[in-house]
């Protein structure tokens, strides 16, 4: 009788395999929609991550504000596949949300493919170029603002030492890093910067705010008292071990951390935060696409138009604004040609 | 299904046993609707207290499941899955525990991607050899854990964990621009496999279906054919219940240990081969982690059984496709990874329950009997 159970079973499986692989029924992307308004998939963290994700929402809030469109916004989770980006993009696309927008790299793959399913609807996709006539590719110059950081730590340091903490050890990541570096070593080259990341290669250095907190934790035990935090939704963390330690300043990241609500407890330690403008890209691309002239290809928001800058809020960094303007200058100019990955 | 005639033969030879194999049947049907209920009706409890339609949100997942090109997502989704459950059940046979599935499948998959990018072979050949590197890279990390076990007495709940880390900093090491990796936009990856060296794929109307689901079918089999049909399956399974039974019978336990992590670890290496193989043709640092931790659940949901986890795969493939529906329509995303544990618990508790009444059901019956045959002897004696 065991037997005829599997026997069973086993043809009851077969029978539901024969049917999927068939693939008989209709397909979920046969229906279509109307114009909805905005599409936005954040990366993981989500919208209320202090930072990336919430940068790429305040574009999509002033939209809703000025442009009067609609939104609807979803959220990667950890351990995704190729199959699950595919999946939200197409959704909201189907649904009639013009444009969809992919904010993070792992997008770009799942993007170039899925805008190829809509010609009729405009993509975008944040950190990557991906190729298509319909998909606007926005990138932005972390290093060099991440110079500016590394100016602005350097001269703020007393212990001569300073740290930089990246999510998750990407080429992205790196970006942040390489320009840090740089930023510090040129202003003053005895300061001694300790680059760590929370994880090799897992998105989860991304949503993990525990994780920074320790590690920033170990960083300040080090008589490390700046640091640079790249992490996405993790850097709260961080700063929230900062904040503990008197005297020790955290520089935010993509959004101005200063003024975050969530962050508001600890902001007298924020001396600053290399602000990516996500927003200002990712409000572009929705504007374009409501006057009926879609931004497409790649577009890059560099130093010079403001695509990447170092917040003012607290007024921690007036003192050393001069300096800062000067480097500013030099990038823009090209005297200063700041590594988009570090040396060796 | 030729195996029936005689089944039945068998059982009419023997008709007192007729109906305990009946109640035995029914018990097994039991144990999975059981779970399955009372999983449906905890997560109704949840979607009420969160304020959301239960009913609504089963009819969006039922309706958006079945649709065809879901059907196909669901299929690719669950063949990594099912390799993944099939090398934790190879230790779960024999008591292992070996939570380094997932660092197994990724630094195989890692090794055999840099080879694979590497090499210009014929198609075939090149697929095969490929698939080699990751066997043999998996079966060497779960042989670590195998040799600290039977040599230092390590138990392999740590040193499988602990590999897992350091397995993914010898990838994120190498993985890097310069060393075993390339650059493209901000995406790093391997080299890419060369296009003859694709694996085959079925076409569907929508997205053709992985064909490495045809390896995963054998490799089921052969899970199946060698724990259940062979002398080392038995010796396998009789060192999980009791090592000193086996060892009384002269079975070399520590050899069995070695040998069972390695098997673990060469189906692990597979795991990673579907997505390598079939869909990005590289290792970077978007391939897919945590399928290691998956297969734990799903091992456990089909019970250790062949069938049991190819259900249960293509249920978890199932849930993660519906799950992305429903954030959709305005759920909260997380509320599918609440219904994925809800689930294993259930399945667990109601086997381990309707295991208990079975037990019960047998002692009552077996009591009864024997209570009869008293009564019968004493009418004897009596008469």
């Amino acid at each position: 009788m065991r037997r005829v159970t599997k026997i069973a079973a086993a043809s009851i499986a077969s029978a539901a395999l024969a049917f999927t692989a068939t693939a008989c029924g209709e397909s979920s992307t046969e229906s279509g929609g109307q114009d909805k308004g905005v599409g936005l998939a954040f990366d993981v963290g989500g919208r209320d991550d202090h930072s990336f994700n919430e940068s790429a929402a305040r574009g999509v809030d002033k939209a809703k504000k000025e442009l009067g469109v609609d939104a609807k916004m979803m959220t990667a989770k950890n351990n995704e596949t190729e199959a699950d980006r595919e999946q939200r993009l197409s959704q909201l696309a189907e649904a009639g949300y013009n444009p969809v927008i992919g904010v993070g790299f792992n997008y770009e793959k799942s993007i170039t493919k899925v805008a190829k399913d809509f010609p009729d609807t405009t993509f975008g996709v944040v950190d990557a170029v991906a190729k298509g006539k319909n998909i606007d590719s926005m990138v932005f110059s972390e290093h060099e603002g991440s110079y500016l950081a590394g100016v602005a730590a350097a001269l703020k340091t007393k212990t001569d030492k300073v740290g930089f903490i990246g999510g998750t050890q990407n080429a992205l990541i790196r970006k942040f890093e390489a320009g840090f570096i740089q930023g510090v070593k040129e202003t003053k080259k005895d300061v001694k910067v300790v680059p760590e990341y929370l994880y090799p290669n897992n998105d989860k250095g991304f949503n993990d705010p525990a994780a920074a907190k320790a590690k920033a934790k170990g960083m300040l035990d080090r008589d490390i008292d700046v640091i640079y935090t790249a992490a996405g939704q993790s850097g709260a963390g961080s700063v929230e071990s900062i904040a503990k330690k008197k005297g020790a300043w955290a520089i935010g990241v993509d959004s101005d951390q200063y003024l975050q609500p969530g962050l508001a407890q600890y902001k007298e330690s924020i001396l600053t935060s290399m602000m990516k403008n996500v927003d200002v890209a990712v409000f572009d691309l929705i504007k374009s696409v409501e006057e009926g002239k879609p931004l497409t290809g790649t577009n890059a928001y560099l130093l010079k138009d403001g695509g990447v800058r170092l917040a003012k809020s607290g007024g921690n960094i007036d003192d050393i604004m001069p300096q800062i303007e000067e480097a500013k200058e030099k990038i823009i100019s090209g005297e200063i040609k700041v590594d988009e990955q570090p040396k060796g | 299904m030729k195996e029936q005639p005689r089944q039945q033969t068998a059982v009419a030879d023997r008709p007192p046993r007729k109906k305990i194999d009946k109640d035995k049947l029914l018990l097994a049907v039991a144990a999975p609707v059981l779970a399955i209920v009372a999983a449906l009706a905890i997560t109704s409890v949840i979607f009420l207290t969160t304020g959301d339609d239960p009913f609504r949100a089963f009819s969006i997942m039922v309706d958006y499941g079945s649709k065809s090109d879901s059907q196909v997502v669901i299929i690719n989704k669950a063949i990594p899955y099912f390799l993944s459950a099939l090398a934790v059940a190879i230790g779960f046979r024999m008591n292992l525990f070996n939570i380094g599935v997932d660092g197994q499948y990724r630094i195989a998959a890692f090794f055999a991607a840099v080879v694979g990018g590497a090499l210009a072979l014929p198609g075939f050949l090149q697929i095969a050899v490929v698939m080699i590197v990751a066997m043999l890279v998996g079966a060497v990390w779960s042989g670590i854990a195998g040799l600290l076990k039977t040599t230092r007495g390590v138990s392999e709940v740590i040193s499988t964990i602990m590999l897992n880390s350091i397995a993914a900093a010898i990838i994120g090491y190498f993985l890097h621009e310069g060393r075993l990796a390339v650059r493209d936009g901000n995406l790093i990856h391997t080299e890419p496999i060369p296009e003859a060296a694709h694996f085959f794929s079925i076409p569907t109307q929508e997205d053709p279906v992985n064909g490495f689901i045809v390896v995963a079918v054998v490799v089921g089999f052969l899970y199946w054919y060698l724990l259940g049909r062979t002398r080392f399956g038995f010796d396998l399974r009789t060192v999980g219940r009791s090592e000193e039974a086996a060892r009384a019978s002269g079975v070399g336990v520590k050899r069995m240990v070695v040998t069972s992590m390695v098997l673990s670890g060469v189906v692990a290496g597979l795991v990673g081969m579907p997505t390598l193989l079939g869909e990005s043709y590289n290792y970077g640092t978007d391939f897919p982690t945590g399928i290691g931790f998956t297969g734990i659940a799903i091992a456990l949901l089909g019970r250790n059984n062949a069938v049991g986890m190819a259900l249960g795969a293509l249920l978890w493939g199932f849930l993660e496709r519906t799950g992305g529906r429903l954030e959709f329509e305005g759920y909260a995303q997380e509320i599918v990874g609440v219904m994925q544990g809800v689930i294993v618990l259930c399945v667990v508790i109601a086997y381990e329950l309707v295991r208990r009444y079975g037990l019960k059901a047998q002692q009552r019956k077996v009591g009864e009997q024997l209570a009869a045959e008293a009564r019968t002897d004493k009418a004897e004696v009596s008469a």
